[in-house]
């Protein structure tokens, strides 16, 4: 090294030369700066801090969300297209995420008021894979009663008023007050002698019913899921009973938005589903 | 040289060439010829460029593009915020009264990225690869792009401060511009994810407009922070490789173009100062036309600057087989 680049050349060097090296070592400097920054998008991506709850039918390769992240064109069509508004686009802290729809359960979570999934048909390059139809073939995660002590069920107790309180302004669709448009979860108050709000909400479990009436959601069929997603079970003593989760769950995680305790007693973890309701990185969302 | 191979060059950053005086036309050097006989001088360009100045139509292509630009953004807000569907989506990826319209270079990364293409983003790919294939060269970029708009009031600024001596326009190569092209490709395909996407200013400030800002905004004010500063138009000139992709669409013999004439043409310069690829505009240099009109490369955005400022006119709009644009 030291022989191939003396500090001060004998012979004198032309300034054409002279800045044409500079502008090269110049030129290489943006060329790393911009690389390594680009690198630093892939950081949240390789620890796995960007793991989120997707919408409906994003690609998942063994729940790895690699794939989704790949295909995602970062369009937002699938917010623009969500009547409870519960998509949103992640920001630069997701590094290579940044653009990427995402669901916060708890403050709105997926009720599939759509019907057709609407998300899904909006995504223009398949990151919402086409291959399912309806809400119950979806596999967003899979519901845990992550504090059975602090359920009100597990408790034998009742549940009055508004579910999360005046403030919150998460929405759903109550087929009975309005067929077509969602309204807000604080001007829908409950009175329960024993509360089953994660069951009574769960649009898995709506739909099943409304089928068992025989009134299919949309007169389809098609539309009825072929497993239930959750059941509240009696206890022992006949008084208190426990959610719990079945293999219909798709994750949407409306159980975990509904939840009256807070933090909520039932979550929806991510990186699991129905199919494969084994846990792949351990932890949960 | 054909119009593409010109254009190619211009993309990868290769130094423009010099035409010996063989390679130019016998036309051209009589027109030459006939300038050296009645040199302009310094204060008759003056002159002219001070009556130009004041001439009503002085900013009539910026101002039709920043319009255009504006409200394609706008028409992507509105439709959104309004729920009229008439413009879905962002400029990454959007449906226009429900036709699929997809950004190349976005859709170009999330192929090489995913490996897959699903029907709905080629047809998205080939209506707009259609649409700027019609406007030509780099016309997406001033015309669509919101960054290019801000980044065009940064280098107004930047103009300002450089004058006082506060801030500096410090050169690259050009050519660094196809290297970040074929890294950012090769990202995509090794690590699997849209690298690009994550810096790309376009992006982010069309998602900002239309779903609200973030802190994404921070990575678009530090670039442009560096312009202002550091390097003018810096991210255009030197890094996005979403101008090459249009570029490269672009210089496959697009109809429309700008067009230069060497007959009238003083020499000053006016037009290589505004533009931000200057380097397009190399024919304008007094020896270097090879023809009396010239077809400016892919390389150039199409944003009128020159046309606007050229005194003589010698720089124009035309449409293959059509004359002038109005």
């Amino acid at each position: 090294m030291t022989t191939a680049t003396p500090k001060r050349p004998a012979v004198k060097v032309s300034p054409r030369k002279e800045q044409a090296r500079r502008e090269f070592l110049r030129t290489a400097g943006l060329a790393l700066g911009m690389a390594g920054a680009s690198l630093l998008g892939l950081l949240p991506a390789l620890g796995g801090a960007n793991a989120r709850l997707r919408p409906p039918g994003a690609i998942k390769h063994r729940l790895q969300e690699q794939e989704f992240l790949a295909a995602c064109i970062k369009c937002g069509q699938c917010v623009q297209v969500c009547p409870v508004e519960a998509i949103r686009l992640a920001d630069l802290t997701d590094g290579v995420g940044v653009g990427v729809p995402h669901i916060e359960a708890r403050e709105q979570a997926c009720d599939f008021s759509c019907d057709g999934l609407q998300c899904v048909l909006a995504c223009p390059t398949g990151a919402l894979t086409h291959s399912i139809d309806y809400p119950a073939q979806a596999r967003m995660g899979l519901a845990r009663l992550a504090r059975p002590d602090a359920c009100l069920a597990a408790q034998g107790k009742g549940f009055r008023g508004q579910a999360r309180g005046p403030d919150f302004r998460g929405r759903l669709r109550y087929e009975d007050v309005d067929r077509w448009n969602p309204i807000a979860v604080a001007d829908h108050p409950y009175d329960l002698p024993l509360c089953d709000l994660c069951v009574r909400q769960c649009p898995i479990e709506i739909r099943i019913a409304q089928c068992e009436s025989g009134k299919p959601p949309s007169g389809d069929p098609n539309q009825c899921p072929p497993r239930h997603a959750i059941r509240l079970e009696p206890l022992a003593d006949g008084v208190d009973a426990l959610p719990r989760v079945e293999d219909g769950c798709v994750g949407c995680g409306v159980c975990e938005m509904i939840c009256p305790v807070d933090p909520a007693a039932i979550v929806v973890d991510i990186d699991r589903d129905a199919d494969d309701p084994i846990a792949v990185r351990g932890g949960s969302a | 040289m054909s119009y593409f191979t010109d254009s190619l060059r211009q993309l990868i950053g290769a130094k423009p060439r010099k035409p010996t005086p063989d390679q130019i036309p016998v036309e051209v050097r009589a027109v030459y010829a006939e300038k050296r006989k009645e040199r302009l001088t310094e204060a008759a360009l003056r002159a002219v460029e001070h009556e130009h100045d004041k001439s009503p139509g002085r900013h009539k292509w910026r101002n039709r593009r920043w319009m255009t630009l504006i409200l394609v953004n706008l028409l992507f807000v509105i439709s959104y915020r309004l729920d009229i569907q008439l413009v879905e989506g962002a400029l990454t990826g959007s449906r226009v009264l429900g036709f699929h319209m997809a950004d190349l270079n976005s859709a170009l990364q999330v192929m090489l990225a995913y490996k897959h293409v699903v029907l709905n983003l080629l047809i998205g790919t080939t209506t707009v690869f259609v649409l700027w294939w019609l406007l030509g060269g780099r016309t997406f970029c001033s015309w669509a792009c919101p960054y290019h708009l801000i980044a065009e009031w940064a280098e107004a600024l930047h103009l300002k401060l450089a004058a006082r001596g506060w801030a500096r326009d410090t050169q690259f190569h050009r050519g660094v511009r196809a290297v970040f092209y074929v890294v950012f490709a090769l990202l995509a395909v090794l690590t699997g994810y849209t690298v690009f996407e994550t810096l790309s200013p376009t992006g982010i400030l069309s998602r900002a407009l239309i779903y609200g800002p973030g802190l994404a905004l921070l990575w678009v004010l530090a670039l442009l922070a560096f312009e202002v500063l550091v390097s003018r138009r810096a991210w255009c000139r030197y890094i996005c490789p979403i101008g090459i992709t249009y570029g490269l669409v672009g210089s496959l013999a697009t109809p429309i173009r700008v067009q230069y004439n060497v007959e009238s043409c003083h020499h000053e310069g006016d037009c290589r100062k505004v533009c931000m690829v200057p380097h397009v505009l190399d024919v304008t240099i007094r020896g270097r036309a090879q023809a009396v009109d010239t077809d400016i490369g892919a390389d150039c955005t199409r944003c009128g600057l020159c046309v606007d400022v050229c005194p003589t006119s010698s720089l124009a709009f035309k449409v293959k087989g059509l004359g002038g644009l109005v």
